[in-house]
């Protein structure tokens, strides 16, 4: 079949083809994370965002490289959606100095000012105020960057949902609170959870738009996300987007997810597949070839291997890094002035 | 020279950081429209407008959190809670965020921005209003706490507060704001630091170690002490993180002997801290063990006679130096 040079809601086929390569370099790298956890080089807590791949890339292909992103401690995939480098990204999982937040944050704490990816937070829904803030600051300065916001439903049940939403939308804030609905709050299913069964009523109680997305889709969630980002950019305020999607694997690496079925899931994997789903959209599009798909996997697979080899050869951070940056100027840390003057 | 409120010296440090630095902006509840709930920030709004002087809902963790935003994004926010008693529903994003973002995050960002927030007691308030809670704060790496108790110092290191890189929580004290103190000149501009204590009077026989209201009752008692031939030395430490230690160190060095002077609980807070701290650093030179004067460790009550025997008075401090400077001390 003839590829066609047509796009796909506005997106051209190397748009198309990159959005493809990230959704698999996410897969192929979490999956990587896996091993290497089970092989005991991670430690920690780590959650991996496998089956979520198309909210991180669907989304965050719709903003502008200035555009600012926080996250929730499931992060890893909207770092490399950010245009993280994936050997920094490893080498945070593996605690070396070379990771993105130099070994000291780890799966849940990784960060860069140049890449806007503003951390990911371990509290749930500590991320929700503090986009409040740096979208406050974009509209102070009158700039025109737009903060993307994730957070997953169980967020949704913090008194810091609904404090960010309220102010968000008196002050008219440049930022898009994207709810990753990956139907369980670690083990608690979402219907038990929350008094409704959507969040389009939450959005109207804020006065601001919401929209319901089929999250295993990226070019749905693409196409919601443009429309809400356009509203940020222009100062017409927040929007509140639920994106319906399941995470394949646990809830950490050390969830057997006794709260839900095995046939459950493996219906999602068989029927909901997002990166299947994508795949099957530029094929009946003709915007892509199998072998083009073929061709990103395997990089996908080859730069992951890369990246644990990066981590595994990265240096451990020296026993110096235990007491740099606690403060900005260190003199003024504690055990600093007592233990090291 | 001329004399000001502590409260009038708190609005000029803000006007006049607003005025130098345009990224400088204010928010919390009440400072607008209503002027501040202690008349802190009265007359800015109408000065500056509605972008740098904001009225917040009652909503104390998203406020901290805009203020830390804010600060990633590159301004300087000041906000302001209404009291340190509802600083504890902020204090997720102070303690778990604010305080650690730059470590855990290998350094990269900064979060310079500034609490103010009245504590104590004092004015009947009781049990929910009346409290302290530095010494909470003051535990964690990552913060700094400030707790100034005269016009010149709050001034000054509102200031340095506001220009610091790093989250700095500036506890002041709801009876202190009508404290009157000699100032420089208005055009006369001047910082104090935010890491050094200060000796705000010299004596050889005892140091007593004090903060904030205590600092005044402290200086009260040096001259009850002195019309008894004792002459205590009286620290102010001015911030509670990080610790003036050399300072406190070199007193002790001098005079042998400490009082603690301290208006809130006496367990596992401040003045056992330092405490620590002394008999770590300054062992050898202790001729007496340290006497601590406190709040009384019970829920701060309502009724005016019971509130008084709560909080720490003056004679305490005199008493708690008496007990510990030995007859043939005493310069008659």
């Amino acid at each position: 079949m003839a590829i066609s040079n047509a796009t796909l809601a506005g997106l051209t086929r190397t748009e198309l083809l990159e959005m493809h390569y990230k959704m698999a370099l996410i897969r192929r790298f979490e999956e990587k994370s896996a091993e290497e956890y089970t092989r005991g080089r991670i430690g920690g807590f780590m959650h991996l965002y496998i089956g979520q791949e198309a909210v991180g890339v669907g989304s965050i292909t719709a903003l502008r490289p200035d555009d600012k992103v926080l996250c929730s401690y499931r992060e890893h995939g909207h770092a490399l959606a950010k245009g993280m480098d994936p050997g920094a990204v490893m080498a945070e999982l593996f605690g070396k100095v070379t990771g993105c937040s130099k070994g000291k944050g780890g799966s849940m704490h990784m960060w860069s000012n140049e890449l806007g990816l503003y951390g990911g937070n371990a509290i749930v829904a500590a991320q929700l105020p503090i986009a409040a803030g740096v979208a406050f600051a974009a509209k102070y300065q009158g700039q025109d960057t737009v903060i993307a916001c994730y957070f997953g439903d169980g967020a949704v049940d913090e008194g810091a949902f609904h404090e960010s939403l309220n102010l968000a939308s008196v002050w008219k804030l440049p930022v898009v609170y994207v709810c990753e609905n990956n139907q369980y709050s670690m083990g608690m299913a979402v219907g038990k959870a929350w008094a409704v069964d959507s969040l389009l009523p939450r959005a109207e109680a804020y006065n601001m738009p919401g929209d319901q997305v089929e999250g295993m889709d990226a070019i749905a969630v693409y196409e919601s996300m443009k429309q809400a980002v356009e509203r940020a950019r222009n100062n017409e305020g927040p929007t509140l987007l639920e994106i319906k999607t399941y995470r394949f694997r646990g809830h950490s690496m050390t969830d057997p997810a006794y709260y839900r079925t095995r046939e459950e899931e493996q219906q999602w994997r068989t029927t909901r597949d997002p990166i299947g789903i994508f795949e099957k959209k530029l094929l009946d599009n003709g915007l892509a070839t199998q072998s083009e798909f073929n061709d990103n996997d395997a990089r996908a697979i080859q730069v992951s291997e890369d990246a644990a080899e990066f981590a595994e050869n990265s240096p451990d951070p020296s026993l110096d890094e235990l007491y740099t940056d606690v403060m900005v100027d260190n003199s003024t840390a504690l055990t600093y002035r007592y233990e090291r003057k | 020279m001329r004399t000001i409120t502590y409260r009038d010296a708190l609005r000029e440090a803000i006007r006049e950081e607003m005025l130098r630095d345009e990224r400088v902006f204010i928010m919390g509840e009440d400072i607008a429209g209503y002027g501040g709930t202690y008349a802190v920030t009265r007359g800015l709004y109408e000065e500056f407008g509605e972008k740098r002087v904001r009225d917040t809902p009652l909503a104390e963790e998203v406020i901290t959190g805009v203020a830390i935003g804010a600060a990633l994004g590159g301004l300087r926010p000041i906000m302001e809670l209404m009291t340190i008693n509802f600083s504890l529903l902020a204090s997720d994003l102070l303690v778990n965020s604010a305080a650690k973002m730059r470590y855990m995050f290998g350094g990269q960002p900064a979060v310079p921005f500034v609490v103010r927030m009245p504590s104590g007691g004092g004015a009947q308030r009781a049990a929910q209003h009346s409290q302290l809670f530095e010494t909470w704060y003051a535990h964690v790496p990552g913060l700094k706490v400030v707790m100034p108790a005269t016009p010149y110092d709050v001034k000054g290191m509102l200031k340095s507060a506001v220009r610091d890189p790093d989250p700095v929580l500036f506890i002041e004290h709801e009876l202190l704001y009508n404290v009157k103190g000699e100032m420089p000149d208005e055009e006369d501009e001047y910082t104090v630091p935010l890491d050094r204590g200060e000796v705000k009077r010299p004596g050889r026989d005892i140091t007593i170690i004090t903060f904030s209201r205590m600092l005044h009752l402290s200086l009260q008692a040096a001259e009850d002490l002195a019309k008894e031939g004792i002459e205590a030395e009286v620290i102010d430490l001015r911030s509670i993180r990080p610790i003036d230690i050399d300072l406190l160190v070199d007193s002790v060095k001098k005079t042998n002997r400490v009082v603690i002077a301290e208006e809130g609980w006496k367990y596992y807070g401040t003045g056992q801290g330092l405490a620590a701290l002394i008999y770590e650093n300054a062992f050898d030179y202790m001729d007496a063990p340290i006497q601590h004067v406190t709040g009384a460790d019970v829920p701060m009550p309502y009724s005016k006679v019971l509130e008084r025997a709560a909080l720490p008075k003056k004679s305490d401090i005199v008493n708690a130096a008496k007990a510990i400077v030995p007859a043939a001390l005493v310069r008659k």
